[in-house]
């Protein structure tokens, strides 16, 4: 079977006043139908230019060099022309954004924003956009869906206004699904909510999605598959179960057990991740957390690590130059001190 | 709405009191020329003098002047008669204004028809050569000032290239006070280079404004998403990037068209046209008081009910001020 988005040696370098950042540094991964890869990382990791990339997004930008392969369902975007790529854009990809108040334009009506990404592509008339805009309200679970299409973005919740965006998107039925941190910005219960609601829409529209988070629980919830990105390139990649039971990757460890959890004593400070994320103007030599990584040694300096299978996993990949057996023995006795912890309070 | 548009009529009739009230205070208090002279005209006695001083109430405390004046225009709606040649300035006004008119809306459409697609193209194209060579000519605009501007058009375009019409015994302008209301035909040509040259700086800081403003507005969210949804290029800055611009650009016109009525003095004196603008500027060469009153009451009425068009025009632009307007 043919993945519907595949991604090959993407690389995006843009200029800025300080100097030529290299926002994507390489990646590559592929998503099937009906199938969710969470990619997570922090802010700046540049998960989110890889997925505007994606888009076609980081076109516009003055000076933006894109390289490598954007395939979907075999056709590379990056070398369509900008009219082959605007009709591919909203059909055939389709993106969530992390706001949906700023996402959303304050002028227009919220019916109006539906109906003109129906239109966009489809010799649709007037009318029957609007009652498709009504129909896509409906999907996505917002209740008096005629009253709020004709509603402004500025007066609705903000759970409502991100299915409103997640309708949006469906318009077009599209193949892929990008999610750029779809909860974020919403309270903790309406972000459950919004995620079953994506969860629910993928099982009946059968869409490739990639989630784009910070959040290691959101991807638990929803991911089929994790991408943990780091300063530009993927660190680690596998299954959701394999990476949250057997992380390979340190920085990995850290984002796994920097998650904050009741059970932890009141008033210890969370376990962080020493240093900050780097420069990718400058990015460090070799293995790039390795300025960061408590477990490093002088040669991860030099020596750039090979996303590579873990031995007897095929499906589980690690960028790391610790030897496995010994990143084995190190998870484990951090996994069994952090239980060890839970146990004592 | 309604109820926010009454309140804010109400203000405006007290503002147009302490309008009248100050010009009042400048002019009578520091007047640039005594009107009982100016009135009596050359080889006046001083009995004359005394005579106009006594019939025009000069010589009374200058409250009881102000409450005769207010009086007088509120019950007649009369703005007194000017010293100059005892016209009414009412009648003078209702003359001039079509002629200022004319030249205000000329120079407004040429100067949004021209301003906003250069700062369209501009941000579009923002950094590139045409972005560059556009904003140097729009610097030049800015800095050319409009007397200048209007010597150098009048010279070149009348007298020696002869494109534009020049009228027996008037100039550049068809005597006969006549406006682009009454004689469309005869004035647009008379108006155009005015026109040009009093939009000339206007269409500059508008090209330069658009720019900003739609070059801050393509960065937004939204402008992302409505590319995310696949529109064409086209439809994302004129209609999802303007749609927004036009908000501030609203907002900045209300406020310019009460400076072009400044500038129209400047244009109006160069190009020979009987307008309020040169009305205003002979007034107060003369101290003549009532129709620099006049004048300034209008001035001030036109710019107060402008800013409350401009204050509806927002709320009905941006539909988050309803509320607040409402």
């Amino acid at each position: 079977m043919m993945a519907v988005l595949e991604v090959r040696d993407l690389r995006v370098r843009l200029p800025t006043d300080d100097g030529i950042v290299t926002a994507v540094d390489g990646v590559s991964y592929t998503v099937d139908a009906g199938r969710t890869l969470g990619i997570v990382g922090e802010s700046g990791s540049g998960k989110s230019i890889s997925s505007l990339t994606i888009m076609g997004l980081t076109r516009f930008l003055p000076g933006a060099e894109i390289t490598g392969q954007v395939l979907l369902d075999g056709r590379d975007l990056l070398a369509a022309d900008d009219e082959e790529l605007r009709r591919v854009r909203g059909a055939g990809i389709a993106m969530i954004f992390q706001d949906p108040l700023s996402a959303m334009h304050p002028y227009f009506r919220l019916g109006a924003q539906l109906a003109e990404a129906v239109r966009a592509h489809g010799a649709v008339g007037r009318r029957a956009a609007d009652a498709r805009a009504v129909e896509l309200l409906e999907l996505v679970g917002v209740p008096e869906a005629r009253r709020r299409a004709a509603a402004y973005p500025h007066e609705l919740s903000g759970g409502m206004r991100q299915r409103a965006m997640i309708a949006m998107a469906l318009a077009n039925a599209p193949r892929v699904l990008i999610a750029d941190e779809p909860t974020t910005a919403l309270d903790a219960t309406v972000q459950a909510q919004i995620l079953e609601e994506l969860d629910r829409l993928q099982d009946e529209l059968g869409m490739a999605t990639v989630l784009i988070t910070h959040d290691v629980g959101v991807v638990a919830q929803v991911a089929h598959e994790i991408a943990v990105m780091y300063a530009g390139r993927i660190v680690e990649r596998g299954p959701v179960d394999t990476i949250l039971a057997e992380p390979q990757h340190p920085y990995t460890w850290g984002l796994l057990t920097s998650i904050p959890r009741l059970n932890r004593p009141r008033g210890e400070a969370l376990p962080s991740i020493p240093g900050r994320p780097p420069s990718l103007i400058s990015p460090p030599s070799g293995c790039r957390f390795h300025p960061r990584c408590i477990h490093a040694r002088p040669e991860h300096a030099t020596v750039s690590p090979e996303l590579e299978a873990v031995p007897g996993d095929p499906s589980h990949r690690v960028a790391c130059l610790l030897d496995p057996a010994e990143r084995q023995a190190r998870w484990r006795a951090l996994r069994d001190s952090a239980a060890a912890e839970e146990v004592t309070t | 709405m309604a109820a926010f548009v009454l309140r804010r009529l109400l203000w405006t009739l007290v503002l147009l009191v302490i309008v009248t009230f100050v010009t009042f205070l400048v002019f009578v208090q520091m007047p640039s020329a005594d009107p009982a002279v100016l009135r009596a005209g050359r080889n006046a006695t001083p009995e004359i003098v005394a005579a106009l001083r006594d019939q025009f109430g000069l010589d009374q405390p200058w409250y009881v002047q102000y409450g005769k004046y207010v009086q007088h225009l509120v019950l007649h709606q009369d703005l007194g008669y000017s010293y100059q040649n005892n016209v009414s300035v009412g009648s003078e006004i209702v003359a001039r204004l079509p002629v200022t008119l004319s030249v205000a809306i000329g120079s407004v459409l040429i100067w949004l028809a021209v301003g906003i697609p250069i700062g369209i193209i501009s941000a579009v194209r923002r950094g590139r050569m045409s972005d560059r060579l556009l904003m140097i000519g729009a610097l030049a605009a800015i800095s050319a000032p409009a007397y200048w501007l209007g010597l150098v058009a009048l010279y070149l375009l009348s007298k020696d290239i002869g494109v534009l019409p020049i009228f027996e015994g008037a100039g550049s302008y068809p005597s006969g006070g006549q406006s682009l209301f009454t004689a469309p035909a005869q004035v647009a040509p008379a108006l155009v280079l005015p026109c040009l040259v009093l939009a000339a700086s206007f269409a500059a800081i508008y090209a330069r404004f658009v720019r900003a403003s739609l070059s801050e507005v393509l960065a937004e969210d939204y402008i992302r998403t409505a590319r995310a949804k696949g529109l064409r290029e086209r439809t994302v800055v004129l209609k999802h990037g303007m749609r927004s611009t036009a908000v501030p650009i609203i907002t900045l016109l209300g406020l310019d068209l009460g400076i072009l009525l400044g500038g129209a003095i400047l244009v109006e004196i160069v190009f020979n046209i009987p307008g309020m603008g040169r009305l205003s500027y002979e007034a107060i060469q003369r101290g003549d008081i009532p129709t620099i009153q006049g004048a300034v009451l209008l001035g001030a009425a036109l710019i107060i009910l402008l800013n409350l068009v401009v204050d509806v025009a927002q709320a009905v632009l941006d539909p988050r001020l309803r509320k607040a307007r409402a």
